[in-house]
């Protein structure tokens, strides 16, 4: 986790408005705040984690990502960061396009579903994956549309969304992700990190 | 009621154009104060009431003898807490608790004004409270608070003095009226004005009171404060103190006997007119109107940080209108805060003992302060 935020935090120029889409009890925005001079603001949809944010101090909305970042107006953040949540909508590239919409550049985490713990897990256990970044069963996980590293470089070449920087995380470990060693890192990465843009 | 020695007053004496275009001068304010103002003069905080509401928030209230209507939140290790901060509520004009409303004499008739006083709006109101600034030589205050119409005075607080709070926390409240709203207290004014002893209006001037007439109305509004699963669940189909229904139009169920209970008790403190008025005042305010259509517009100019708080079950100021105001203040880039609390209490949740809500506000405040010092 500690090492998704540096490189989160890494990815961001100071003095910029931020988005946390998605921001759960604040832990990232407060990490962010506290290490990065910048302007954060978060949107959630779960009432107990935004009265957290809020007791905390922190500049939260209660709301869907899926419909209300329809009211903040085109561009009005300079970077927009969805961690670890990409998969759970119902429409995720409807979001996507959403978070570029509303940020001139947007930090996009996923968790690989790659990765080879969890193609072995189905391969030899014929269940469900169920690892450290996937800790739910099948029946009541809240991720909805699964992918890989490699899915998400497809998506973003058919969209015309420049991938600005693609970074594979394995434990505590980043490295760069290019065209050329897309197929290993896709299966290495637990953790795919990319600065995308429109 | 309201020639009491225990009420303190702030008597006005810069003319105030009201937006009828009448000007009233040398008029009270009444106010009451809670805690202490710090020597740097930044830990004030001015609590807006709402319709019904007077400026004894927290403790005991001196007329009704009654805890004070936001003792909840307000008080010492309160969600506001009266230990750190100062706290400072004014009883809106148009009022009955002490500040100018209908019930006083009009100096130029020395007669009392009944309907013959001006009608006044939200922004009447919270122009007559900002004096308390200057009274208090407080330059900016920390936090303006208010649920319902306070709610609505604190976004035109901010609207007009936008450089004069750090933070705005309006609550379970509106930019402007709905019909439905609108169509309530419209029910409200028709039953006080049927009362034979209203007078015309003139009911103080001839030693009448339209009581009837204003616990219906009470009892009407009281209905739209709370929520159906709220009612259903304290009072359902409970009869009172009776086994049976005795095939009368007494009151049989507890509900019945419920409500003619608040009318009952809200006459021996309100006054008549002064609910005409006040609700009137928030018939008439329409914060989006006022900035031609565009609601950000009403918060340009302003750094104040906004928390807004909507609660689930009120339908009266029902989330999505508290949503318009977070809306709005998003498409200009403003700091503002949102959460709907989980409550089946209804419109009154800000009222009573609401823990998430509490706790969230203590929070809110507590690290906003420390952060701005």
């Amino acid at each position: 986790m500690k090492t998704e935020f540096k490189i989160i935090a890494d990815l961001i120029e100071p003095n910029t408005r931020v988005l946390d889409v998605g921001c759960g009890d604040g832990t990232l925005m407060e990490f962010l705040k506290n290490n990065k001079e910048i302007n954060i603001r978060g949107i959630e949809i779960s009432k107990n984690n935004v009265q957290q944010c809020i007791g905390k101090g922190l500049t939260v909305i209660e709301g869907d990502a899926e419909k209300d970042l329809s009211q903040f107006p085109d561009e009005s953040f300079d970077f927009v960061i969805l961690s670890q949540t990409l998969q759970a909508f119902l429409n995720p590239e409807k979001v996507i396009s959403e978070l570029l919409r509303v940020g001139k550049k947007a930090i996009v985490t996923i968790p690989n579903f790659g990765y080879w713990k969890v193609r072995l897990h189905l391969l030899i256990k014929g269940t469900m994956p169920v690892t450290r970044t996937l800790p739910d069963e099948w029946y009541n996980t809240p991720n909805l549309h699964m992918c890989t590293i490699k899915d998400f470089f497809s998506f973003c070449k058919n969209r015309k969304i420049n991938l600005y920087k693609s970074i594979a995380l394995q434990n505590l470990k980043s490295s760069k992700i290019s065209n050329t060693n897309l197929t290993l890192k896709n299966l290495t990465a637990v953790l795919g990190i990319f600065l995308i843009e429109k | 009621m309201n020639k009491n020695i225990s009420i303190k007053s702030l008597i006005i004496s810069k003319p105030l154009k009201l937006d009828c275009g009448q000007t009233i001068n040398n008029f009270p304010l009444a106010y009451e104060t809670y805690g202490v103002l710090n020597k740097k003069k930044d830990n004030a905080i001015l609590v807006f009431h709402a319709l019904t509401g007077d400026q004894f928030v927290s403790g005991l209230n001196p007329i009704t003898k009654k805890v004070g209507w936001w003792s909840y939140a307000v008080g010492p290790g309160k969600a506001i807490d009266t230990n750190n901060y100062f706290v400072i509520c004014a009883n809106v004009i148009g009022g009955c608790l002490g500040s100018l409303g209908p019930n006083n004499i009009n100096p130029e008739t020395n007669k009392i004004y009944g309907i013959t006083f001006p009608i006044i709006t939200i922004n009447d109101m919270v122009n007559a409270q900002h004096n308390l600034l200057e009274f208090f030589k407080i330059k900016k205050l920390f936090a303006v608070i208010g649920g319902s119409m306070g709610g609505m005075q604190v976004l035109q607080f901010v609207s007009n003095f936008p450089n004069k709070a750090k933070i705005a926390i309006p609550i379970a409240t509106t930019s402007n009226h709905s019909a439905q709203n609108i169509a309530f207290n419209e029910l409200g004014r028709q039953s006080i004005m049927a009362d034979t002893n209203w007078m015309g209006g003139d009911y103080s001037n001839q030693n009448k009171n339209p009581d009837k007439g204003l616990s219906v109305a009470r009892m009407a509004a009281h209905i739209t404060y709370l929520s159906k699963n709220g009612l259903q669940e304290k009072f359902g189909r409970k009869l009172q103190e009776r086994d049976s229904l005795k095939f009368s139009f007494d009151a049989d169920f507890q509900i019945e006997s419920y409500l003619r209970y608040q009318g009952s008790v809200f006459v021996d403190r309100f006054d008549a007119n002064s609910y005409l008025y006040i609700t009137r005042a928030m018939d008439y305010f329409d914060l989006i109107k006022q900035y031609n259509g565009n609601l950000s517009k009403a918060f340009a100019d302003t750094k104040t940080k906004f928390l807004v708080i909507s609660f689930t079950s009120d339908w009266l100021y029902p989330t999505s209108e508290n949503k318009e105001i977070v809306i709005a203040l998003n498409a200009i880039g403003a700091d503002v805060g949102f959460v709907e609390i989980e409550s089946d209490k209804g419109h009154d949740s800000f009222l009573l003992n609401t823990p998430n809500f509490l706790d969230t506000l203590k929070d809110y405040i507590n690290t906003s302060y420390l952060k701005n010092k």
